[in-house]
């Protein structure tokens, strides 16, 4: 959303969930049939549940015929374990695995847009190069910067350009990928 | 009538494919969206049979009795919009207790959807949390590969409902494809469940070995796996007691010494008292529903609990297992069967002989007529060998107690979704099944109405089906509940006003008879039996506030079981409805 010229921003950025919600994260790996109505079937086995899917990305597997979901979710992880069940029930699910740090690697991508000034940009380039960020849009008065990286690390650096005027983070969600020759 | 090389359209290869198949009863309502479909019933010839139901919801339960009286599905056919959403209850029915189902819907032409079209309902998406999986048909020459998924996804693994939805210009196009296309589904391993794991099944023996208090709880899961002579043989050997679930009737013969009945909210005594006290739970193919574990928290605190399920989702669901074996009843029981050994169980099915002597089922015998009476003469009449189905409420679980089962796929009743109106066109569905067997729908006055209407259907077809219509003029279960656990107070539960079933059946061309005195019972029952041209409707007048007993009050544990009227006033139940 752009800021208006009395400079109120307005932002649809939510706050970060308090540490203690973190703690329940869970990262889902499933290989679907590449399919109209698979994500619904998906989503209502979560919803069913009380369960929140708080990232998710699908795109198109090599064989198009399939399609690869990245779910994060948090939760009780017994609840969470007889919802990967009846997931890997469905026709249309190929497989579905819960993924840990120690098995996998785990990434995102964040976009950040800042108001930035000529005063502050540099500052604002200093946050951005130590994240290895990268800036992709630049106007008189704002920014828009990249950041890719594991959870903590894109955490960590909105909480540091939130000290500068964000407009508005979008985050891709998390992607991962079994760790060695092991296939997700 | 086709060879490969004449032309067709899509509802006619389906139709082909499905008479392949060996489909032998479609039931079903017309309308617009399905009209293709139709006419290929008529242009294609096949063995399969149509029946003409009068709702929608019939149809499906008459599909569901077919099934549950044969283990294999029938089809349901209807139109696009209502009539798709007619079927819902009976889906959900299907899907709640295991039962392989394929529901045809037409649909509106593809290029309308999503535009609030006539007659156009998103029936799957509505269905997806009712159904084992769905379709909505893109091509016309993908039918006869969706056809074949459907019916063996339906009948394989845990059965369960399986609807297409066919947009009417995906049926009537023409069908170029090949009607022998194999299935071709990824996702649906089903030959994993039956490889048993040795590890699982040593664990689970040892368990089993180290018990002197066994109790076998034997559910519909050995029915469907057509495991009756393993439970047999697992009991015989074990010297362990069975008790069965409502869906599960039948598996082991309930006159046999070693069963326990029923077990659950309306259980016997002995069989819940049992599951209290025993060392060990053997589960197989049960889910360990709500109205059979009570509070779960207190479920088999003093046992080891063994679960055999072919769906892994639904270990540590409900209860929180010591041994699990994921895989086909009659696989796994043959598996572990020859690591079991003799248990040391005779003082304990002493003991429980002991309960059995002292809490009966029992009812009293003057005062009016009770439906325990009726459903024990026709019991006596019958010799125990009817396919019995029943509707949802206080006659169903007197029929559950009442009527003993020595033979699977002889009671058919919804467990999982309490449907009511389910009964009736059940019976109907399981006499297109078995032409010659007597089949008797045990139903209330609340439930039949629901369903009544087909009574126009049973009659065209000359189903000599035996409708029991237990008469209370009362919602009685609900009544029930709001005298035992709220004062009394009766709150949308009086049938007052019901029409004279004997009559309505008359008008349709059925048999219809009356019975108030208990002493005339059996005289009804048998003129009912001796009419095989088409069905009879019995109008029993009923004592209108009896109780079932015994009860579990929803949530309470198995030993708060009231074994007869509670002297105190109850607190309200915090369990599932
Ligand atoms: C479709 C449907 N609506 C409501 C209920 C709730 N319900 C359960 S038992 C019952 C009463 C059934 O009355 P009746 O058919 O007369 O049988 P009875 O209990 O008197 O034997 C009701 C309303 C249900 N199970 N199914």
């Amino acid at each position: 959303m752009p800021a208006s010229n009395s400079r109120e921003i307005i932002t649809t950025d939510t706050k970060l969930p308090p540490q203690a919600d973190i703690l329940g994260l869970h990262t889902l790996s499933v290989y679907v049939n590449n399919q109209p109505g698979v994500l619904a079937r998906i989503a209502l086995l979560f919803s069913r549940r009380g369960y929140n899917i708080d990232s998710l990305v699908v795109s198109r597997g090599r064989n198009e015929r399939f399609s690869r979901m990245t779910i994060g979710v948090s939760g009780d992880p017994k609840i969470l374990d007889q919802i990967i069940k009846q997931v890997n029930k469905l026709v249309d699910v190929i497989h579905c695995h819960e993924h840990t740090e120690s098995d996998s690697v785990v990434k995102e991508m964040v976009l950040v847009k800042l108001l930035t000034g000529a005063a502050r940009r540099t500052e604002v380039l200093q946050v951005i190069e130590h994240f290895g960020g990268k800036t992709i849009d630049l106007t008189e008065s704002s920014m828009i910067v990249m950041i890719t990286g594991d959870t903590e690390k894109v955490d960590a650096a909105i909480r540091l350009l939130a000290a500068y005027e964000i407009i508005e983070t979008v985050r891709t969600g998390k992607v991962v990928m079994a760790r060695g020759e092991e296939a997700t | 009538m086709f060879t490969q090389n004449e032309p067709m359209d899509g509802a006619q290869a389906l139709i082909k494919t499905l008479d392949q198949l060996g489909i032998e009863y479609i039931f079903g309502y017309s309308g617009g969206a399905a009209l293709p479909i139709f006419d290929a019933l008529e242009t294609v010839k096949s063995k399969m049979k149509f029946i003409l139901v009068r709702h929608e919801q019939g149809a499906t339960h008459m599909a569901d009795g077919y099934a549950r009286a044969t283990g294999k599905p029938a089809v349901v056919l209807v139109t696009s919009g209502p009539g798709a959403g007619n079927t819902l209850t009976g889906i959900m029915t299907a899907q709640m207790d295991s039962v392989p189902m394929i529901i045809l819907t037409g649909q509106q032409v593809t290029w309308m959807l999503g535009k609030d079209a006539f007659q156009e309902a998103d029936i799957f998406g509505i269905t997806m949390p009712v159904v084992k999986h769905n379709y909505l048909v893109r091509n016309t020459n993908d039918l006869p590969r969706i056809a074949r998924e459907a019916f063996h996804i339906a009948t394989t693994g845990r059965p369960g409902p399986v609807l297409i939805d066919i947009p009417k210009n995906i049926s009537q196009s023409p069908f170029t494809g090949d009607l022998d296309a194999e299935i071709d589904l990824p996702g649906y391993t089903i030959d994993e469940a039956y490889d048993i794991d040795d590890a699982d099944v040593k664990a689970a023996a040892a368990l089993i070995n180290a018990a002197e208090r066994p109790v076998i709880l034997a559910g519909h899961g050995v029915m469907i796996s057509r495991a009756e002579p393993e439970l047999m043989e697992m009991a015989t050997r074990l010297n362990a007691p069975v008790t069965s679930t409502l869906l599960g009737k039948g598996v082991f013969p309930e006159t046999h010494a070693l069963s326990l009945g029923m077990l659950g909210m309306h259980g016997t005594a002995y069989a819940n008292k049992a599951m209290v006290e025993c060392d060990l739970i053997l589960n197989v193919g049960s889910r360990f529903d709500d109205r059979i574990i009570g509070k779960a928290e207190r479920f088999g605190r003093n046992a080891k609990i063994v679960h055999i399920d072919i769906d892994a989702s639904e270990f540590n669901k409900m209860i929180q297992v010591d041994a699990k074996i994921c895989g086909d009843a009659k696989t796994a029981m043959r598996a572990l069967i020859p690591h079991l050994k003799p248990l040391p169980s005779a003082p304990w099915l002493d003991h429980l002989e002991g309960y059995k002597r002292k809490f009966p089922l029992s009812y009293k015998k003057q005062g009016g007529l009770r439906m325990q009476q009726v459903i024990d003469e026709l019991f006596e009449v019958t010799e125990g060998k009817a396919i019995i189905t029943t509707d949802v409420g206080q006659h169903q679980m007197w029929a559950a107690q009442f009527y003993k089962n020595d033979e699977p796929w002889k009671w058919i009743s919804s467990g999982g979704a309490g449907t009511m109106g389910f009964g009736f066109p059940a019976a109907i569905g399981a006499q297109c099944a078995h032409p010659d067997a007597v089949v008797v729908a045990i139903v209330g006055d609340g439930g039949y109405q629901m369903t009544m209407c087909e009574l126009a259907t049973a009659v065209i077809n000359k189903l000599p089906v035996i409708v029991l219509v237990l008469n209370n003029h009362y919602l009685g279960m609900v009544r029930q509940w709001q005298e035992l656990f709220f004062d009394n107070r009766e709150s949308g539960v009086d049938l007052e006003g019901n029409p004279d079933f004997a009559k309505i059946a008359e008008a349709y061309g059925a048999l219809g008879l009356t019975v108030k005195r208990p002493a005339d019972v059996r005289k009804v029952l048998e003129r009912a039996l001796e009419n095989r041209t088409g069905p009879t409707v019995i109008n029993a007048e009923c004592i209108k506030t009896e109780n079932v007993f015994p009860m579990i009050p929803a949530g309470a544990a198995l030993e708060d079981m009231l074994i007869e009227p509670p002297k105190e006033k109850m607190e309200k139940p915090i369990g599932s409805t």
